[in-house]
């Protein structure tokens, strides 16, 4: 097969940078997350790599390009097609030690392993009273891609960051894909790693301080990537490129917004968004998935609301304790500073098509977001409830 | 070395020293002389109309009515052996071959099918009759006094463990209960065999294999209680013990799904080079789940030093295997995924301990995955919250409990060697059970584990939001004690 270029001299896993004349270097997503693996698996001999086509094949989307010259098979582990298997694998992997980085082709397949993410590795720790750590990584594309229908393009950002036990991040720049994935990697606990596939040949700059090899990202903190005053837009992934378009087009209108890049989804960087929503008093939470139980609908309650999660204190039937709750003021909360309602954009309630144009509707455009983002600011008629 | 003469074996057919079982003698009375006719494994088939037998009480009208279909395609195979030839065998036709992605492969002109099943069912290997003797013609690996005494004290514990415990969850002081009873044999002999740095993922049947590496009766009866000290903190169920000290993962719910994760884990043994393999444990039921297949398909391709313990003990709660599967039983899949295979007479400690000490060494040295079948029969409900006379007939259990204990049958044999009498029998009963009630009312009376139990090891460090909810319910607790459960201490 690919043997024939496969040769046995050690060469770096991928050329990572490309040097423009002035100092900015840029470097694609794909870049990022090759050399992020690269160097943490040159750290840690306990990482390894497994999933389908990783190794021979360069990997689906060519993010483990070279990795299997550099590393050999023993570490870098081309898999039979099975999601439940090698996710049951890299678990057991994890119980025992090493640190598997499991990748899915896409998401969209990792349902068919979802029973070893949550209960064989999210909820691990917890039941073993904190003898079974389980330091895995899942990673691959997610959400929509370019006409691949409803099978391959469903966001699990919501289903994954509803799971305690998992953290789930999602990285938008280069920058993001190289800290957080290094971040994943290093951290005791199960990571679920959202990444994007139209964004892979996407190129952003990238300072000195990020191509270092002990460069990292804290998890569960938020990245304003725009400062602004007068509306906070949310958003992960692909979505952060679109809302930081629309702030290009509000700013011609006299509105300034701020761009909060999430980053992190569960953990959720409430004290991020809450100063900015204090600061700005509107919020416009956008997303790529499905609305009804989303990431917006997240953001939404608990930030804005109560922390403290009502399901909680039911827990306990001790249902006297419930008024007591809704008096206490200890909690953040920033409901009190909107000045507008939350606008909440996200894909459409269907399961995604495949014909172009009945794509390009069914995901959140640009100008969805400037048109939330005026709405919020009572530019424009608000529009009327939906079912 | 007894062992040795299993590793010159380079097919996988099993060395036959019983007399053949075909599905004909299946269903006449010719079978082995161990098995009575009212054993559900050898009935004969009725050829009436679903329903109402002569052996058993109406209750198990439907029991019979499985077997009218494996009458049927009995038949139906009688017609085809006619015509066929044993096609495990090499080909005699012509020795060309063809070249195919996979390997070489002869061709033949003759259009065969291989029969669902072969003619003769895979033997199954014994050491001990039902009298524990010892046979005739044996191939085992020897044990010493300690050990088999050792052995079969643990068998004893863990039916007293059983039988008290059931009791008290019917008294309604533990929530929920599983026993192993009727698997004595397998859960004792196979950890005897085993060394302490094997890493052991279990189903949920398997406690003895824990006992035998040192939990304590208090640590057991802990768990049951879910108080200030269980290992694990109260936040599991009653029956799903781990200990990291014993190299016992703890027990999770889902089934099957630690086929998978033991591979990983030998995996991980072979990368870091250990002398010791992943064992894990599963029921017959759990072979139909998909983490079943992959998991014995990736431990062969990944040649992981695991062994697969399939625990084929008749019943998936009210499933018999007759409708868990149609193959042989367990074992002959296990060719189909290119492991080493062996069926086991799961109530003989002897045949279970000799199978599992040389697929030990099989798995380490060669680095490969081996599956064992052992065949048993689920004496107790499937829990707590069964009740098997339902669906099984009440002589079936009896018999199984008494005529085919393992616990009793391994005794007769260590008490023929002279290592065991009488008065080491009573005396060991009793201080068993004086020792399981004291740990019982220490256990009951201890507090349950303390409230910030509830939020660590979500994660490996508690994360903010969860820091304010535990200070939010603390202050809470603080204002409103009244409402607040005694036991739980701060």
């Amino acid at each position: 097969m690919l043997r024939a270029i496969r040769n046995k001299s050690i060469l770096p896993a991928f050329s990572a940078v490309r040097a423009f004349s002035s100092s900015a270097k840029e470097m694609t997503i794909r870049e990022a997350l090759n050399t992020a693996l690269d160097e943490e698996m040159s750290a840690d001999p306990k990482v390894f790599l497994m999933g389908e086509e990783v190794g021979e094949y360069q990997g689906a989307y060519k993010i483990t390009k070279g990795l299997l010259d550099k590393y050999g098979p023993e570490r870098v582990l081309d898999t039979p097609i099975t999601e439940a298997g090698f996710t049951g694998i890299g678990v057991g992997a994890a119980y025992y030690g090493l640190k598997p980085v499991v990748e899915f082709m896409t998401f969209n397949f990792s349902m068919q392993a979802i029973d070893h993410i949550i209960n064989s590795a999210a909820k691990s720790n917890y039941m073993s009273a904190g003898q079974i750590s389980v330091p895995i990584v899942f990673r691959g594309p997610n959400g929509a891609a370019a006409g691949v229908g409803a099978q391959h393009s469903q966001c699990y950002a919501a289903w994954y960051a509803a799971c305690p036990g998992l953290k789930v991040l999602s990285p938008y720049s280069s920058e993001d894909a190289r800290g957080l994935l290094k971040a994943a990697i290093r951290d005791p606990d199960p990571v679920v790693f959202l990444e994007n596939e139209l964004l892979y040949g996407e190129s952003f700059p990238v300072s000195a301080e990020v191509l270092d090899s002990s460069f990292c990202l804290p998890i569960g903190k938020a990245k304003i990537e725009r400062e602004g005053k007068d509306v906070t837009i949310t958003a992960f992934s692909k979505m952060v490129g679109y809302a930081l378009k629309a702030a290009e087009i509000l700013a011609k209108e006299g509105i300034s917004a701020e761009i909060i890049n999430l980053r992190s989804i569960r953990p959720l960087d409430r004290a991020t968004i809450n100063a900015s929503v204090r600061k700005t008093n509107r919020l416009v939470t956008v997303e790529e998935g499905f609305p009804q139980h989303g990431v917006g609908a997240e953001i939404w309650f608990s930030s804005l609301h109560c922390l403290f999660s009502v399901q909680l204190v039911n827990s306990w039937k001790y249902t006297n304790l419930l008024h007591l709750l809704n008096s206490t003021s200890v909690i953040e909360e920033s409901f009190g500073y909107l000045d507008a309602p939350v606008e909440r954009i996200a894909g459409a309630d269907v399961p995604m098509p495949y014909a172009a144009n009945l794509e390009r509707m069914a995901v959140p455009q640009v100008e969805d977001i400037v048109r939330a983002a005026k709405r919020a600011c009572y530019r424009s008629v608000p529009m009327a409830a939906t079912a | 070395m007894a062992s040795s003469s299993w590793l010159l074996m380079r097919r996988s057919r099993a060395l036959i020293h019983h007399k053949n079982f075909s599905f004909y003698s299946l269903f006449s009375s010719s079978s082995s002389s161990s098995c009575s006719s009212s054993s559900p494994f050898m009935k004969k088939p009725q050829a009436e109309s679903a329903g109402y037998s002569n052996d058993y009480s109406s209750s198990s009208a439907h029991h019979h009515f499985r077997f009218l279909r494996r009458f049927e395609s009995t038949k139906a195979e009688a017609a085809q052996l006619e015509l066929q030839h044993d096609v495990t065998d090499d080909d005699d036709d012509n020795h060309r071959a063809i070249d195919f992605p996979g390997g070489k492969v002869a061709f033949t002109s003759e259009m065969r099918f291989i029969s669902e099943a072969s003619q003769k069912r895979v033997p199954c290997y014994r050491v001990l009759d039902d009298n524990g003797m010892a046979m005739e013609y044996r191939n085992y690996v020897q044990i010493s006094k300690e050990m088999a005494v050792k052995m079969y004290s643990d068998m004893v514990t863990l039916q007293t463990m059983d039988s008290i415990f059931y009791e008290v969850q019917r008294q309604g002081r533990i929530s929920f209960y599983v026993t192993s009873m009727g698997e004595e044999a397998v859960n004792i002999g196979s950890a005897a065999a085993l060394s302490s740095d094997d890493i052991i993922l279990p189903q949920y049947r398997e406690p003895g294999v824990l006992l035998w590496r040192g939990f304590t009766l208090q640590q057991f009866v802990d768990q049951l209680f879910g108080n200030t000290s269980d290992l694990g903190k109260g936040r599991q169920m009653p029956i799903h013990y781990g200990s990291n000290k014993h190299n016992y993962f703890t027990v999770s719910s889902p089934i099957a799904t630690q086929l998978p994760q033991a591979v990983g884990a030998a995996y991980s043994l072979k990368m870091d080079g250990k002398s010791a393999c992943a064992v894990t444990y599963f029921g017959d039921g759990s072979t139909s789940e998909g983490d079943f297949h992959a998991g014995l398909n990736f431990a062969a391709v990944m040649d992981a030093p695991v062994i697969f313990i399939c625990r084929n003990n008749g019943w998936a709660i009210s499933t018999p295997v007759e409708e868990q599967f149609r193959s042989d039983g367990v074992v002959v899949k296990g060719q189909a995924y290119g492991i080493w295979s062996i069926r086991v007479d799961g109530n003989d400690a002897l045949a279970v301990y000799s199978a599992v000490h040389t697929a030990r060494e099989i798995a380490i040295k060669e680095k490969r995955p081996v599956l064992i079948e052992a065949l048993t029969y689920r004496v107790g409900h499937h829990s707590t919250s069964d009740d098997s006379t339902k669906y099984r007939p009440i002589d079936e259990i009896e018999y199984w409990k008494m005529e085919r204990n393992p616990v009793n049958r391994f005794k007769r044999w260590v008490e023929r060697n002279g290592w065991w009498n009488d008065s080491n029998e009573s005396e060991l009963r009793s201080r068993v059970r004086k020792q399981l009630m004291q740990a019982i009312q220490v256990a009951e009376k201890a507090q349950k584990p303390p409230l910030e139990d509830m939020f660590n090891d979500v994660y490996d460090r508690l994360p903010s939001n969860l820091e304010e909810q535990e200070k939010v319910l603390r202050e809470i607790v603080k204002k409103h004690p009244e409402d607040y459960p005694s036991d739980v201490p701060l």
